[in-house]
């Protein structure tokens, strides 16, 4: 049972993942932009939904706020700073997108202070559903799931079957042919831009009740974006679903039972600190054995 | 993204002539470095002495650093991890010093700065020997997250090792110490930090323009072209990759020895992308670029932390003003503001 209950929270939290890492990746595969501040979006969602169901109590408006804020702060960042660093040096591009970094993180010092947020879960969703006999499991975190699942099945309809789509594609495939053909590339990236933002601040919004919403949430969770993005192919939105649930998984299920193996091998509290380092090293083993197995995979992948 | 290499840089340092303007401000400069010590004591201000020490460290690091980077256009994530690696090769050798113990049951520890520092760079060599060749199969993107990934793994391996105090990291008792004079005097510090700076910079500047350097940028511009005459790129890779991970040691080293405190930031993420910040921002695949970066990204924080709590709020669009405004960081600037002709 408790494996079972392990695997939902794999899910839960490569869901979580996948949603940031789906923006990360359209903007790297279309774009080509490092976007360093694309965890400060996530940080952005969270902290404009917790202050808006703490004012009004409303979970929907809630996570619209969330995603409103944060698509509109992902296309002033492509307006403002990131158009005009497209053609340049991708290093330049680093350095720009973690000047943002610097520059929100204070921005929400200054106007949050450093105490981290605690966000109550939707009344309608609190408590836990029996899944099976023995198994019972909390509503919000399936619900974060069933959304997520949700979220990833209008992504492909929306890449695969829609005109805009249809461009990402290209984009993801053949920048310069693109644009050759006349389309207005730079509407189509403040669009792309804004979208994965959104996607960013959707994160945000549904991890705020799940972890505490403060300053810093955003790198922590950009680095393991950027695994998902390397593991399921640079531009592929259907890599990064399979990717972030691999990640997921392996980080849940080796947090969940790596201290058991080691507290055999030696005494306790050695044990559970080497056990937490040895999970925190998986998602990186997973990356660097997917790197050096499978080395053309960025090349090939499809989106 | 696919090549793994960076356009080439619009400057090429070692073709143009300085000019006589930029050699005088460069003895001037020299002068100040060596009559430092002198002048904090005269005008009561040592606290400046603290700070040029740390610019000097930091400016090893980021040199390395450029070497791979901005000459070799390699675009790594996790020099931190040799910084860290020197770091804790001081610390470890420290503590089994003051214990009486031997680390594995093997080797003894020290207090020798010299037999540290060697150490240091022994040890992060390896370690960039080995993540070297494996990640060097790589390139572009997947080049920047192997290495990332690395070093993210050695900074779990060490947050996690508890004998070594895991998170809160390891304290020292009292700087390495070194024959014919005193460590522990700060203004003795320097001056080690700035013959090591200095030499680090001779070398660098020795490697660049040997035919080593030649191949190195030019595997940057056109590695297809550089194989076709004969020349195999992995080779000239690693070495510079190991040369700079020896260097990051070193550095690491000097940190750990100055704070007399090694601990796992010294390996964080974060800290690579600081040190990558130093080389962009003072200008990739120059010579004076890592130490205009270096100085700059210290002295700022150092000045802005001590005017407003915000400080990070100016850092970011200051760091953002020098991106969107000078192309090729403050030693492009300098440049143009000097008049070179190219």
């Amino acid at each position: 049972m408790i494996v079972i209950e392990q695997i939902l929270n794999g899910v839960q939290f490569g869901i979580t993942l996948f949603l940031i890492s789906a923006g990360l990746t359209l903007i790297f595969g279309v774009m080509g932009v490092i976007n360093l501040s694309h965890g400060s979006l996530y940080m952005i969602g969270a902290y404009a939904a917790a202050l808006i169901v703490a004012h009004t109590g409303s979970t929907w408006l809630a996570l619209l706020g969330g995603l409103a804020v944060a698509a509109a702060s992902g296309v002033m960042i492509e307006i403002v700073v990131v158009r005009r660093l497209y053609d340049r040096d991708p290093l330049d591009q680093v350095l720009a997108t973690f000047a943002l970094i610097l520059m929100i993180n204070q921005g929400a010092v200054m106007l949050f202070g450093r105490q981290p947020l605690f966000v109550s879960m939707p009344p309608a969703l609190l408590g836990s559903v029996t899944l099976l006999p023995g198994l019972s499991y909390p509503v919000y975190r399936l619900g974060v799931i069933v959304l997520g699942l949700v979220v990833a099945a209008a992504l492909f309809f929306l890449i695969n079957h829609t005109r805009i789509g249809m461009l990402v594609r290209a984009g993801a495939t053949h920048r310069q042919m693109v644009r050759a053909l006349g389309v207005r590339v730079g509407r189509l990236y403040s669009v792309i831009f804004g979208f994965g933002a959104m996607l960013a601040g959707l994160a945000g919004a549904i991890a705020g009740p799940i972890t505490a919403v403060q300053v810093g949430m955003g790198e922590q969770i950009l680095i393991l974006a950027f695994v998902v993005v390397v593991i399921g192919g640079v531009g592929s939105v259907r890599g990064a679903l399979f990717g972030a649930l691999a990640a997921g998984l392996v980080d849940t299920m080796s947090r969940a039972f790596l201290p058991l193996v080691f507290r055999q091998l030696m005494n306790g509290s050695d044990a559970d600190a080497l056990a937490s380092g040895v999970s925190s090293i998986s998602i990186y083993l997973l990356m660097a054995l997917t790197l050096l197995v499978r080395p053309g995979r960025l090349q090939t992948a499809k989106p | 993204m696919t090549s793994g290499t960076i356009e080439a840089s619009p400057l090429q340092p070692a073709t143009r002539r300085p000019g006589r303007l930029l050699s005088l401000s460069a003895a001037v400069a020299v002068a100040l470095l060596l009559a430092l010590p002198a002048l904090a004591n005269a005008f009561h201000v040592v606290f400046v002495l603290g700070l040029a020490t740390q610019v000097l460290i930091y400016a090893i690091a980021a040199m390395s650093l450029n070497l791979v980077l901005g000459y070799g256009g390699m675009v790594t994530f996790g020099q931190a991890a040799f910084f860290g690696l020197g770091g804790y090769t001081v610390g470890i050798l420290h503590q089994h010093f003051s214990e009486a113990s031997a680390f594995l049951g093997l080797l003894p520890g020290s207090d020798s700065l010299l037999v540290c520092l060697a150490a240091a760079m022994l040890v992060s060599g390896c370690a960039a020997a080995i993540i070297g060749s494996l990640s060097l199969r790589a390139s572009g993107v997947s080049f920047i997250m192997i290495t990332l990934a690395f070093a993210q793994m050695l900074f779990f391996l060490f947050v996690s090792l508890k004998a070594y105090g895991g998170d809160d990291g390891l304290m020292m008792r009292h700087r390495d110490v070194a024959p014919f004079f005193d460590t522990g005097d700060d203004a003795n510090y320097y001056g080690v930090c700035l013959a090591l700076a200095a030499g680090w910079f001779g070398l660098t500047a020795c490697m660049v323009r040997s035919r080593f350097g030649f191949v190195l940028a030019g595997l940057r511009q056109n590695e297809r072209r550089l194989t076709a005459i004969g020349i195999a790129p992995m080779r000239y890779r690693l070495v510079a990759f190991v040369i700079a991970g020896m260097g990051t040691g070193l550095a690491g080293a000097l940190m750990a020895n100055d704070l007399r405190f090694v601990s796992p930031d010294m390996m964080h993420w974060t800290k690579s992308g600081d040190l990558m910040m130093m080389v962009i921002v003072g200008g990739t695949a120059t010579l004076i670029g890592p130490l205009l970066g270096a100085a700059a990204m210290v002295l700022l924080e150092a000045s802005l932390a001590a005017q407003t709590e915000n400080w990070q709020l100016y850092l970011g669009l200051i760091l953002l003003a020098i991106v969107m405004l000078t192309r090729g960081g403050l030693a492009a600037a300098l440049d143009r503001l000097f008049g070179g002709k190219r």
